[in-house]
This record gives C-alpha cells, structure tokens and sequence, in this order.
C-alpha cells in the first residue's frame, strides 16, 4: 500500500494577481497521478460517515476505490448514478462542512480532498466520446420540473433515469437558474453547466426555455390540460432583498441579482459585442458576506474596480461565506469592513452614488439566528467613498407561480411549504424542492431535495399505479431490455 | 422562438409585428408586456403586447427603432424568428367599471392603447383615445384604434391633422369641459402610455383635476420576473418592481425624477453600441 500523506493533495490554482482580472476559472483541477494519490488517502472505512454528510448520498468510498483503482468510467458511473450534476458540485459544494466535515482522516489529519476528487472524475468524463443519443423513457407518466436550477435539473436527471418522460420549464432565455446566473464564471465556467445540461439532454431530459409557468402556463394547465402526472417546483429564492435605507435608488446601486445576471447571464463584460452594458466603477462596495456577496465583489474587480469592498454589520466569525470564497478574495485583493452597519447611499447631484454612510456595530447578546447581535455603537457613523453600491443581503422565493396556483401554502417568510423528506407541498401531485421550500441555501441542498423529490414522486405514481389497473403495474417495473 | 408572420411600417422607424406565440397569446392581458432577445449575446428588452388573439396563437408587437435591439429588431422580416420571446409579464390594469376612460397614447404608445381600449369598449366603458405625433404621417393605428373606441382624437404638433397642439393640450380641453355634448366628454379615467416626459405632463394635467390616471412604466429591465430589481420605481412611499407590480402605477404617486434618470443610467454606453452598430452597418454595405 503507498504511503498515505496527512495533508491534502493540493489543487493548482491561478495566480491571484493573473486571476483577479479575468473569468476563467480559479481552480485548475487535478491531474490523473494527483487524483490517483489522494484517492489513496481515503481509509474505506466500515462506516463511512462522509455519505451522511452529503445530501444527495453518493457513495463516496466506492467512487474513491475506483479512482484508486484506475477504473475512472467505474467512477463516473458511480457519482452519475446518485448525482446528476457531479461536475457543478465538485466546484461549488462546501464539502468542508458537509462530507469532509466527517470523514475521519479529518480527526487528526485533513479530510480526503472528496470534492477535488468528485470534479476530477466529472471532467474526465467529460472528455470521453459523447454518448449515443437520446434514451426513450418507458413510462407513461409526464412529469413536468418548473424551473432548471439544480434542483429542478437533479429531479428531472433522477425521474429520466427512471424511466419518466420529463420536461423542464425555465423562464429565462437559457438553462441553469442560479448556476447560470448567479455564480461567475470563475468558479463554475458556463461551458461546464453547459455539458452537464447536454448529458441530460442526451438522457431524455426536455428543456423549454422561455416558459414562466404561472404566466406563460397555469401550473393546474400542465396537470390537467396538458398531461402531466406530477409536478416538480424548483424556482428557487430569486426575489432580492433591499435594506429600505435612504438612496438606495441612485443610480449604480444594484442588487447583486442584477450584477451578477448582467455578467453571468447577460456577458455584460463582453459588452459591445454582447449588448447588455454594465457599469463597475472604481470603488465598489457589496453588503453582506454570504457566498454570493463573494461572487459579486470578486466579480466587481474582474469588471475593472480597483477596490472591492465587503460591508458587513456582523463580524468574520459570522460569515456565511465558504472559506475558500473568502481565501480566494482575500488573495485578490477584496478589502473587508467587519461590524459596519450601511445607513444611507449617498449620491451626487446627477442622481450617482459617491459614497456610503455607516455605523460601527459591536457585537451583544445572540439573536434568533443564534449569531451574536449587531449593536450600534453611538456617534460612530462615517463615510466609505464608493462609485456602486451592491447588496448581497439575500433573496426570498419568488412568488409568481406560487401566488397563481391556488391550494400552495407558503410560509410567513415566503417560502412554499413542502415535507423536507418527501418533497410533498399541501396538494397532491406538487412536489417542491431546493431554495423555494428552505430559503436561499446551497446548489447541494437544493441538489438533494431534487432527488429525494424524484424519488418520491416514483413511490407515489407506483403506488397509485398498483392500486389502479394491473397492467400500469407491469409497465413500472423494469426498463425493456431492446 | 417566435416566427414574425406579417410586418408592417407603420413609420420609417416604427414597424407592426404579428408573431406567432400561442402560448403567450393564450394567457394575455390588456396591457401586459414581453421580454424578447434577437441575437446571441443580446440583451433582453421589454415590449408592450399591442394586441393578440388567442384564438389564432397571435400576439402583436410594435417596435420604434431607437437603439441596437430595436434596429435589428426593426430590420426582421415576415418569415424570420425573433430568438428569443417570454411573457406575457406584468400585470394588466385595474380599471374600475364605469365612467369614461380616456387612453392617451404618445409616439409608439398609441399601439400599447389598441387591446386596452378595445376591452375597456366591451366591457362597456365609453372610451377615448387620444394619440399625438409631429405630422400626420407620424400618427399609428388610427384606423384601428377608431374601431376599438367610442371616441378617437387626433392630435399633431403642425396641425396637420385633428387638434394641432399636444395630447395633454386636448386633454386639458376635455377636463374643462370642451368634449361635452357630441364630444367624448370629460375624462372619469385616465391612463397614459408612452415617452416618460408625456406621461408625467398627463400626470401633472389629470393631478389638479382629481382624476385618477395610470401610467405605464417602462424602466430599463432584465429578466421581467421580479429576479433583479432593476426596474425598480418609487411610488409613493414604496419601491415598486415594475414588472411584476406594474406596469401600471398610480402616475400622481410614480417618482418621475428618479424614473427618468434611472432610464438614463446606460445613455452614454448605449449610444457607443448605436454608433458601433452604425459603423458596421456601414461596413457591410461597402462590403456589399
């Protein structure tokens, strides 16, 4: 047996200065001898405690042993058949608090890189020949997915694999949801989200775009009209939130929704030849400190700011961002401006922001959220000079489809109510998952409910089946052999 | 997609689409609003549904040529796709039963008027439009606006066909009585559709009057679905998202300062893709 290092294999990265002014992708990926090294790291344990850790349970030592064994289409196939989406997830899970969390290397040394070794064998996949064309489902039952954000994507990439006819309704003009136009480039290339969308394509998987069920569509018409047995709700958290402080309408105070879908989406920094403009001035300042206040003030320098900021009421202990988004800012250059609390935009007479009013906070007793509360420290306000004003402070579901169908219950925060192991709402045949049910989370977690979504829809339709005609039951079973 | 099944020049720079969007056209409302892209890497824009017929899968769209997408836009023929077309977005108004409603349309607004009246007429309403432009040759639709609606008025600046003066000049002459009799009479309602400054001088007209009046805002817009706030209006007290709380407002409450200079944020980036375009435009005619 090879000597097993206590470290983690290190993944190449971009240098912070070359990268801080580009989109191509941070992160370099291993390659086949480093991937082949660290898969030796992982100890097959008995219990492997890391599979409780993700949420959509691949079998993470056997994939492992696979890689270590050299047998890499073993592997692919292994991660494929419990995650539909193995090279987004590679890139973008925080496997530090979930899988690597428990992996018991991690007891006294550091974890199996699980999540390096997850994106190595995704793109090894990904360039061996394409498959032969479009599988035909062998069931009957239509199951439409609204929305093709990760949920929405791993729901209909499990159902297709079921054998389900499925069709995926996004109301934007390309597929992804928040992988397209939420997280830059840098971290998750769009020619990556492309390939993954094209081997569900290839699997079965149909994707109207341009289609926003609730307007375009009733979702009662899909399930009456139209054929559908079952729905799958994964429209996700879209809606941005704003602090309601005094100048935030100037002009250059965005959303990082609208920042970040201008670049991602829209190509703003190719503009003119792609036509959505941008404008990132020289000091810009984002609020918050979750993943995707990262994304947006790392995108904020690659657009041309020289200083990027991140204004934050709470303290780094508070964070939400992953801690390899924060390395990575802090390597590029992002300045950070713990406990300071936005009070007002401030602008020019032309209607531009020039600046943004904040208080100092300290930390106090803990709040709901179980994090220590911001407190205002008396006379402390002063100015940050700053060209764009950027929030990053969350977004809530948006309520379009699920004000337009009636019988959905939401809660008081917004969010559609869904049993989080079924993915069931408060009507029949409507299942939910991701961000629309939990709140804005993780591509993982939303990953997750898409599957157990999936798997439950088929319990349901096979068990309606089984109490109707007999003959369904047979058709339900098994996959032809032809 | 959407397959362009007839196009019409209303003017040299305003042209009529019929599109073929049976989806869209099966869930339309007076008043509601598309979001289309015409060429890879283009941006998305919104235009208000001037008519559509569900019946047919029809939806019809009116185009004033004023920037990039606009022009290529404009510069599509019968038979072509439109890449990419999602609605309908927004809300349609909410118009109270009863009284006389008078649509003023400025520009390219007057076709925006076209299904609004035409419902508002068969729901019973008494209904006039009022649309305004430069000349004659400039005025749109009058024929068909003429069949929707109890009333049409024609205003142009040079006199050179009905009211020579503004829409809101006729407006004024409406709310003082002057429509009395014969006339379309004086106004109950009001809603405005077109040019930012035409619709703020229609607020300032109908504020002093009491008459409640709609606008319909049209700020700068990405994915029309309430995603990135960008289209966001002052209304009152509260910031609005106007497609998917509009995009009519109460206009005696909509910011029109702040509307107005948020439309203009991209103006100077706008006008360097315009002159771009102008260039190769030039480039491929010489190659040609």
């Amino acid at each position: 047996m090879p000597v097993k290092r206590i470290d983690k294999t290190p993944m190449r990265q971009r240098d912070a200065g070359v990268r801080a002014h580009d989109f191509l992708e941070v992160n370099e990926g291993y390659d086949l001898s480093r991937a082949m090294f660290e898969a030796e790291r992982c100890l097959r344990c008995q219990d492997a405690v890391c599979v409780d850790g993700c949420p959509v349970r691949i079998p993470i030592p056997e994939f492992i042993h696979a890689i270590a064994a050299g047998d890499m289409a073993e592997a692919a196939s292994i991660l494929r058949g419990a995650n539909p989406l193995p090279a987004i997830c590679g890139r973008v899970c925080p496997q530090e608090t979930q899988c690597e969390e428990l992996c018991h290397m991690n007891n006294r040394f550091s974890a199996a890189a699980i999540g390096h070794l997850e994106r190595f064998v995704a793109d090894w996949e990904r360039d061996q020949p394409a498959n032969d064309g479009a599988r035909k489902p062998w069931r009957d039952e239509k199951i439409a997915v609204i929305g093709s954000g990760p949920a929405g994507l791993v729901c209909a990439g499990q159902l297709v694999d079921m054998g389900y006819p499925v069709t995926v309704y996004e109301a934007l003009h390309a597929p992804g949801g928040v992988l397209r136009y939420g997280i830059p480039e840098f971290r998750l290339p769009n020619a990556i989200l492309d390939w993954e969308i094209d081997v569900l394509r290839q699997r079965g998987v149909e994707i109207v775009t341009n289609v926003i069920v609730g307007k375009t569509i009733a979702l009662d018409d899909l399930l009456n009209d139209m054929g559908f047995a079952a729905a799958f709700i994964g429209t996700g958290a879209g809606l941005p939130r704003f602090l309601g402080i005094p100048g935030e309408n100037l002009n250059g105070v965005f959303s990082a929704n609208e920042f970040l879908t201008r670049i991602n989406l829209m190509r703003a920094y190719d503009f003119p030849v792609a036509d959505t403009p941008m404008k990132v001035g020289k000091r810009v300042a984002v609020i918050g400190a979750g993943n995707t206040a990262m994304d947006t003030v790392r995108s904020s320098m690659r657009m041309g700011a020289e200083k990027g900021l991140i204004v934050y009421r709470r303290s780094e202990t508070e964070m939400t961002a992953r801690i390899e988004e924060y390395h990575h800012a802090i390597e590029e250059g992002v300045e950070f401006h713990w406990l300071t609390n936005p009070i007002e935009v401030l602008g020019n007479d032309e209607g531009w922001v020039t600046g943004l009013k904040c208080q100092v906070m300290e930390l106090g007793e803990p709040d709901e959220s179980g994090r220590a509360r911001p407190v205002p420290v008396a006379g402390s306000e002063f100015v940050i000079e700053v060209d764009n004003v950027v929030l990053s402070i969350g977004t809530t579901p948006n309520p379009l489809l699920l004000q337009s169908t009636p019988g959905l219950e939401t809660d008081r925060w917004g969010c559609l109510v869904a049993d989080q192991e079924f993915g069931r709402t408060t009507r029949p045949r409507i299942y939910a998952g991701g961000d629309v049910v939990t709140g804005a989370a993780t591509v993982i977690l939303a990953a997750g409910a898409g599957k157990s979504a999936a798997q439950s829809i088929h319990r349901d339709l096979s068990a309606a089946n089984e109490a109707g005609a007999g003959q369904m039951t047979i058709k339900a079973t098994a996959p032809p052999s032809a | 997609m959407a397959r362009i099944l007839s196009k019409r020049a209303l003017t040299s720079v305003t042209k009529l689409f019929v599109v073929e969007a049976p989806l869209i056209a099966a869930a339309a409302r007076p008043g509601q609003f598309v979001i289309v892209r015409v060429r890879e890497d283009g941006e998305r824009i919104p235009l208000t549904i001037a008519d559509y017929d569900a019946d047919r899968g029809e939806i019809t769209i009116v185009v004033q040529e004023v920037g990039v997408t606009t022009r290529l836009l404009g510069a599509l023929d019968e038979g072509d796709d439109i890449l990419d077309m999602v609605g309908p977005l927004g809300s349609a108004p909410e118009i109270e039963p009863g009284g006389h409603v008078v649509g003023v349309g400025g520009g390219f607004g007057a076709a925006a008027l076209l299904c609004l009246m035409r419902d508002l007429t068969e729901r019973g309403a008494p209904t006039t439009a009022i649309i305004g432009a430069r000349d004659k040759g400039l005025l749109i639709l009058t024929d068909e606006l003429r069949a929707v609606c109890s009333h049409l008025e024609l205003c142009t600046d040079d006199g050179s066909a009905g009211f020579k003066g503004l829409v809101t000049e006729r407006l004024q002459q409406l709310i003082d009585g002057d429509g009395e009799g014969d006339g379309p009479g004086r106004p109950d309602r009001v809603l405005a559709i077109g040019p930012m400054p035409m619709m703020r001088a229609v607020a300032d007209t109908t504020h002093d009057a009491g008459i409640e009046t709609l606008v319909s805002m049209d700020p700068l817009m990405i994915d029309g679905t309430g995603m990135c706030g960008g289209c966001r209006i002052t209304v009152g007290d509260e910031v609005k998202f106007a497609c998917v709380d509009g995009p009519f407002f109460d206009a005696h409450q909509v910011d029109f300062d702040e509307a107005v200079r948020r439309n203009r944020m991209y103006a100077d980036m706008e006008n360097q893709a315009a002159e771009r375009q102008a260039l190769e435009c030039q480039a491929s005619a010489g190659a040609a």
